[in-house]
């Protein structure tokens, strides 16, 4: 149980600083953080396969391609038309209204959450063995298997066209 | 031991945290890891019920959320840096020009 | 505190403090064969036939100054090799290097000479090797000059770019293999075929264990593949504004990256710590010989080869190494299907 409220407090603060950090690399480290923390709870979830695809692909490739981004752009950040010294965090406008919303979500969440009847403990007997996702995923799932093969096909041609420069001048 | 409504709990403030983080910073990259956030805690919530219910097609659903995450954040950070090429500012309020 | 909790404790300060030492011999071997290669001499002052030259090495660079830019990101600097050594002693942490043993009758059960069992090990390896691009991406980013930031993107795409072919070299050996967990990995290679040619899954995946090498050299970025360490001869590479033991902590990742990818490809395609003469508790020495094998290797080719020019390197590993790993692992799942029938 300890296990649980330290990975959940990792996982909760790194995000709650990841809007909040100025500096969009911190954010992106921090954000690094917060996967790891949740690669723990899938591990304590009985889900070590999934726990290291998440560090593979999301802590190792998806956050890699954040960093370089923000590298390569080498960003000024967040310039508005605001006083800069203000953090944005803390300007009128959208704190205000963004905030409300997004407590409002929480509030609702969490209301509709408490409500019902006490969902109880998990179950005995681990449901994961990479054995047996894999045969689930090439019988069952096998249709949005491949067609996941032509998505990402297609976000690298996208992601290969939107990012080139417009050619010889 | 966590019980499947704390992991809900866990994943709904992760998932309002997120939402927060689109709807108040003024930053495309932010906006882009906020999302992530949005659908790491969504990944959180199929993995807790898949083991809830004894099932492994919570952690395959999880599998091609992940392979969509990354699809995603590869083109948005593509269009990033287009729009950044054009002009110089990662401020969504700038990009103003096909207001009316 | 059973002695089996003592001993594993032992045993993890053990792995620890061996694998520093395997990092020292490793800069007193790579320097005295590239002489001999060369035919010089190599060091041969500090102790009897240079032996002890690493020491040497150690206590210059602790008695270096250590260096900031005073524009660099002073929390990211600092935390850069930190991640890069982290990452590299926590991929052995799951790489066996022994049959179980009972330490001589000295422990009630036997122990596994491994620091941590996890049953999907191989992913586990993989996981951290893809963690240690960041050491070098931020190390390239917070030095905070035009040349590092260079160096360590080109280091960092180079990195990622052979994770691809590396991880398909490993799904097809897990497919001969039939387990995720390393250590059923070895016990799979145990025996011998008409009594003399031992089990390995070198000989059911020569192509495979080639691209494991080759993918394995490219992800520790050594010879031929060490244009971002090279281009610090000519220009700048990521660790340029690092000093003393922050530098030393950058080599001794490397060091320590090179004998984790040799122990996985022990395991995986050299039978591990199975081999002749020996009884199953001895096995380590064995294991011990091949993996010395593979370093010697990986230094031989490192003083042997012209290194590739970056955008010859990353044509070669998109465009040759990947589509041969794709091949093989089809190659290798029809054979799979095939003879399992």
């Amino acid at each position: 149980m300890t296990l649980f409220y330290l990975f959940a407090a990792v996982a909760v603060l790194a995000s709650l600083l990841v809007i909040g950090q100025r500096n969009p690399i911190y954010s992106v480290l921090l954000l690094i953080a917060s996967f790891g923390a949740l690669s723990g709870l899938y591990v304590l979830l009985d889900a070590p396969f999934v726990a290291v695809i998440q560090i593979v692909v999301y802590a190792g490739a998806i956050m890699v391609l954040f960093l370089f981004v923000v590298m390569l752009l080498n960003a000024p950040q967040e310039d508005t038309e605001y006083d800069e010294r203000v953090h944005p965090l803390l300007r009128p406008g959208p704190m205000r209204f963004g905030a409300a919303l997004a407590i409002g979500l929480l509030v609702e969440l969490v209301w509709a959450l408490t409500r019902g009847t006490d969902t109880g403990g998990f179950p005995d007997g681990s449901v994961s063995s990479v054995a047996a996702i894999g045969q689930s995923l090439f019988t069952d799932y096998a249709f949005p298997f491949e067609v996941t093969s032509i998505l990402i096909l297609v976000a690298m041609v996208g992601a290969v066209v939107l990012a080139r420069r417009e050619g010889p001048r | 031991m966590p019980t499947l409504g704390d992991y809900l709990l866990l994943s709904a403030i992760l998932f309002a945290i997120g939402t927060a983080g689109v709807f108040v910073r003024r930053n495309l990259i932010t906006i882009l890891l906020s999302i992530e956030i949005m659908l790491n805690a969504v990944n959180l919530t199929f993995v807790a019920f898949g083991r809830a219910l004894g099932s492994a097609d919570g952690q395959i659903i999880v599998f091609f959320v992940m392979t969509v995450a990354a699809a995603e954040a590869a083109v948005g950070l593509a269009i990033v840096i287009a729009l950044f090429r054009h002009k110089e500012s990662l401020n969504p309020d700038s990009f103003t020009m096909l207001k009316w | 505190m059973t002695p089996l909790f003592i001993a594993q404790i032992v045993l993890t300060l053990f792995v620890f403090v061996m694998l520093l030492n395997s990092a020292a011999a490793m800069v007193y071997v790579e320097r005295k064969v590239a002489a001999l290669l060369q035919q010089r001499l190599g060091p041969y002052l500090v102790g009897p036939k240079g032996l002890l030259q690493p020491i040497a090495d150690v206590i210059k660079l602790m008695f270096k100054e250590e260096l900031r830019p005073k524009a660099a990101d002073a929390f990211l600097f600092a935390l850069a090799p930190i991640i890069a050594a982290t990452c590299a002693f926590a991929a052995f942490a799951v790489v066996p290097f022994g049959a179980d043993t009972t330490l001589f009758g000295w422990l009630p059960s036997s122990m596994r000479l491994q620091v941590a069992e996890v049953n999907v090990a191989v992913l586990v390896v993989f996981a951290i090797a893809s963690m240690s691009v960041y050491g070098i991406v931020l190390a390239g980013w917070s030095s905070n000059s035009k040349y590092s930031l260079l160096g360590g993107l080109r280091a960092s795409a180079q990195m990622i770019s052979y994770e691809l072919s590396y991880g398909l070299a490993l799904a097809s050996v897990l497919l001969i293999g039939n387990s995720l967990s390393l250590r059923e990995m070895v016990d799979g290679q145990a025996g011998t075929w008409f009594g003399i040619i031992p089990r390995w899954f070198l000989f059911l995946q020569p192509l495979g264990f080639v691209i494991y090498l080759t993918a394995g050299i490219a992800e520790t970025n050594r010879a031929p593949f060490d244009f971002p360490e090279a281009e610090q001869e000519l220009v700048a590479g990521y660790h340029t504004e690092y000093s003393s033991m922050s530098f030393a902590m950058f080599f001794l990742a490397e060091y320590i990256n090179m004998v984790t990818v040799s122990a996985v490809a022990t395991d995986l395609f050299l039978g591990g710590w199975h081999g002749p003469f020996l009884p199953e508790s001895l096995g380590w020495i064995w294991f011990l010989l091949k993996v010395s094998a593979i370093l010697f290797f990986y230094v031989w080719m490192r003083w042997t080869l012209p290194r590739y020019r970056y955008d010859q390197l990353m044509a070669f590993g998109w465009k040759v190494l990947l589509p041969l790993a794709v091949v093989n692992l089809l190659v290798t799942a029809a054979g799979v299907l095939y003879f399992a029938a």
